[in-house]
């Protein structure tokens, strides 16, 4: 199948800031690509890019295979675009909002209302819908901003932050609704600042800094970029860590032993088997052992490993216009 | 990118589909619409320019008005309200200056430029939307006229034709504010900008005659577009008594503001079509 979407040696220049530095991206079809990076890193640069609402000092763009850069009103006839802030008309009902853009993507009225009620359904506002959006909560806004560019059924849905300021009950949710999404035909490119929803809702993650693509792949895949699984073993009595730590130093590298807390621990390329492995050679030698667990890295040592920064794993409060 | 964990869809048909988008005139209705919606839905937008405008209106009309001589035969009532009433597109149009870049700074101009609909009809709804707002505010500002004491002396065909000169300046000025409202980005700033509007207004024959003005001030006043507008609108309402206050011709004035209406309108609608169309 043709890619969805493909980005070669993408760059854009804000004055003295190189947003996108030759960013290149290919996003197959039926996939949930999320865009992961720190501040600045150049994820809404891109999303506006491929909205073409920015133009790309260089480089090569095409969605659904149409060059954004020649034919951009062709793209926007195949995309839907949620942006980092709601944007939608405070002063009308989330139904009118649906309503006002789905006449402004070609539907006919009677269309328009039809697609209002099924995004409604969709994003579970129809108690709300003849509501004046201003008395929405910050959670209902989102929604109603997401559904507004699903009104359009679109090809490709550009997603900035989707997620942030919903509480967690409605982010799975919306991580269903997403995952829906792809089963009919629309596929998404969302950015994030949550490792968590790249992990649990992206099939391929793509991890941005300084306008590069510094790493991609599945999550799992990204995962072994961290380094190796961890075997940690805690024992009861600080007098079996000498021989807990023989076992162990045979059994993987990089052997640590913490005595306050009677804990050591080990590296190992295959921590299931070594686990078992581990277990076996333990139970063997008479070593009682209180705990052991096996501790793949998370998405947030990949981050750290690749860009050096934490990742945000809290809200952060919303920074004034990044548009 | 890698493909190792992609896993088989269930064969669902693909709902997603090309949207043709709407055509210039449903997509302008649409953008209006909306606007239209919300002046309606937030009266205070409407209201705070309407009592900014009144304020003006009073003070000058009951402070200082004893303390202007209009130079001539009018009173200082029927010489200042034709000033007051042409004057009032530009309080509507720096209301309307914010509103783009409220737009602009919240995401709302973003999200209709990502939908397939010709670009300008963004702008042209909003001059659709605001020229509404701004025939609403020459109306109101009239009847303030005549509440306070403004009475017309020319005739009704011609105080019509100068309601009409009103109306065009308005749709023409329109566009600079659109752009003032696209180039500030956040209504704050746009708001600032606004204040632009003050000297244009004050330095113009609109409340004073330009006769009595410092040098370097009157030639500012006889050259700005205000005078020329506000000078064709009282000659046409209020006949010779205003026709008698200013140098030249009822015909020459509007003439100039024609001219001016035009170059506005052509300088101004062109800069906001490139700053919009550029991406
Ligand atoms: N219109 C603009 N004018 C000037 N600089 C800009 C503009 N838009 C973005 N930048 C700069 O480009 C860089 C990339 O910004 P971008 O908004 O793409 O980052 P981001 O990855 O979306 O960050 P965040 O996580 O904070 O949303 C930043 O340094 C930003 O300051
Ligand atoms: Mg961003």
């Amino acid at each position: 199948m043709a890619p969805i979407l493909e980005a070669h040696g993408l760059t854009k220049r804000f004055g003295k800031t190189q947003a996108l530095d030759g960013l290149d991206l290919v996003a197959q079809p039926g996939r949930v690509v999320a865009l992961l990076g720190p501040n600045g890193a150049g994820k809404t640069t891109f999303v506006r890019a491929v909205a073409t609402l920015l133009r790309p000092d260089s480089g090569t763009l095409y969605v659904d295979g149409i060059d954004a850069l020649r034919k951009p009103a062709r793209v926007r006839q195949v995309i839907g675009l949620a942006g980092q802030f709601a944007a939608v008309e405070e002063a009308m009902t989330g139904r009118e909002n649906l309503e006002m853009v789905g006449r402004l993507f070609g539907l006919r009225r009677k269309e328009s209302k039809a697609a209002a009620v099924r995004v409604l359904d969709l994003m579970q506002l129809t108690d709300d819908a003849d509501r004046l959006v201003r008395t929405y909560s910050g959670g209902m806004r989102r929604r109603i901003d997401l559904g507004v560019s699903l009104v359009g059924t679109p090809r490709l849905l550009l997603l900035d932050e989707p997620s942030t300021g919903l509480d967690p009950g409605s982010r799975i949710q919306l991580w269903d609704t997403i995952r829906g999404l792809v089963v009919t035909g629309t596929d998404i490119l969302l950015t994030t600042q949550y490792l968590d929803e790249a992990d649990r809702l992206a099939s391929d993650v793509v991890i941005i800094d300084h306008g590069k693509v510094i790493a991609s792949g599945t999550p799992a895949e990204l995962k072994t970029l961290a380094g190796d699984d961890m075997i940690e073993v805690h024992v009861h009595d600080a007098d079996l860590l000498p021989a807990v730590s023989g076992v162990l130093g045979r059994i993987g590298h990089d052997l640590r032993v913490d005595v306050p807390t009677r804990r050591a621990f080990v590296s190992a390329d295959d921590g299931n088997t070594r686990l078992m492995e581990a277990l076996r050679v333990l139970d063997q030698e008479g070593i009682a052992v209180e705990d052991i667990s096996l501790r793949r890295p998370t998405l947030d040592e990949v981050f750290l490993t690749l860009t050096g920064k934490p990742a945000q794993t809290t809200d952060s409060p919303e920074q004034p216009a990044s548009v | 990118m890698a493909n190792a964990s992609a896993i088989t869809l269930p064969q669902n048909p693909r709902q997603a589909s090309v949207n043709a988008g709407a055509g210039l005139w449903t997509s302008s209705l649409t953008v209006a619409g909306r606007m239209v919606r919300k002046f309606a839905r937030t009266p205070q937008l409407i209201m705070f320019t309407t009592i900014q405008s009144a304020l003006f209106l009073f003070m000058f009309r009951f402070a200082f008005g004893g303390a202007i001589k209009s130079g001539g035969a009018l009173s200082y009532v029927d010489y200042m309200v034709p000033g007051f009433i042409t004057t009032t597109i530009m309080w509507a149009g720096s209301g309307a200056a914010v509103g783009v870049a409220d737009d602009v700074e919240h995401g709302f101009v973003d999200r209709l430029r990502s939908l397939p609909i010709p670009r300008v009809s963004v702008l042209t709804g909003r001059a659709l939307a605001d020229a509404t707002l701004m025939l609403w505010s020459l109306v109101t500002a009239t009847i303030f006229g005549f509440i306070v004491g403004f009475r017309l002396t020319g005739s009704v065909p011609r105080a019509l034709a100068a309601f009409g000169l009103c109306v065009l300046f308005g749709l023409a000025f329109e566009w600079v504010f659109i752009v003032v409202g696209l180039v500030a980005g956040t209504a704050q700033s746009a708001q600032s900008m606004g204040l632009l509007v003050v000297p244009l207004i004050f330095l113009s024959s609109a409340y004073v005659p330009i006769g009595g003005m410092p040098p370097g001030v009157k030639q500012f006043g006889e050259f700005e577009p205000l005078t020329p507008m506000v000078n064709s609108v009282r000659n046409l309402a209020m006949g010779p008594d205003a026709q008698a206050l200013v140098p030249h011709s009822t015909g020459y004035y509007i003439g100039m503001s024609l001219a001016w209406t035009a170059g506005i309108f052509v300088v101004f609608g062109f800069l906001a079509f490139l700053r919009f169309a550029r991406r």
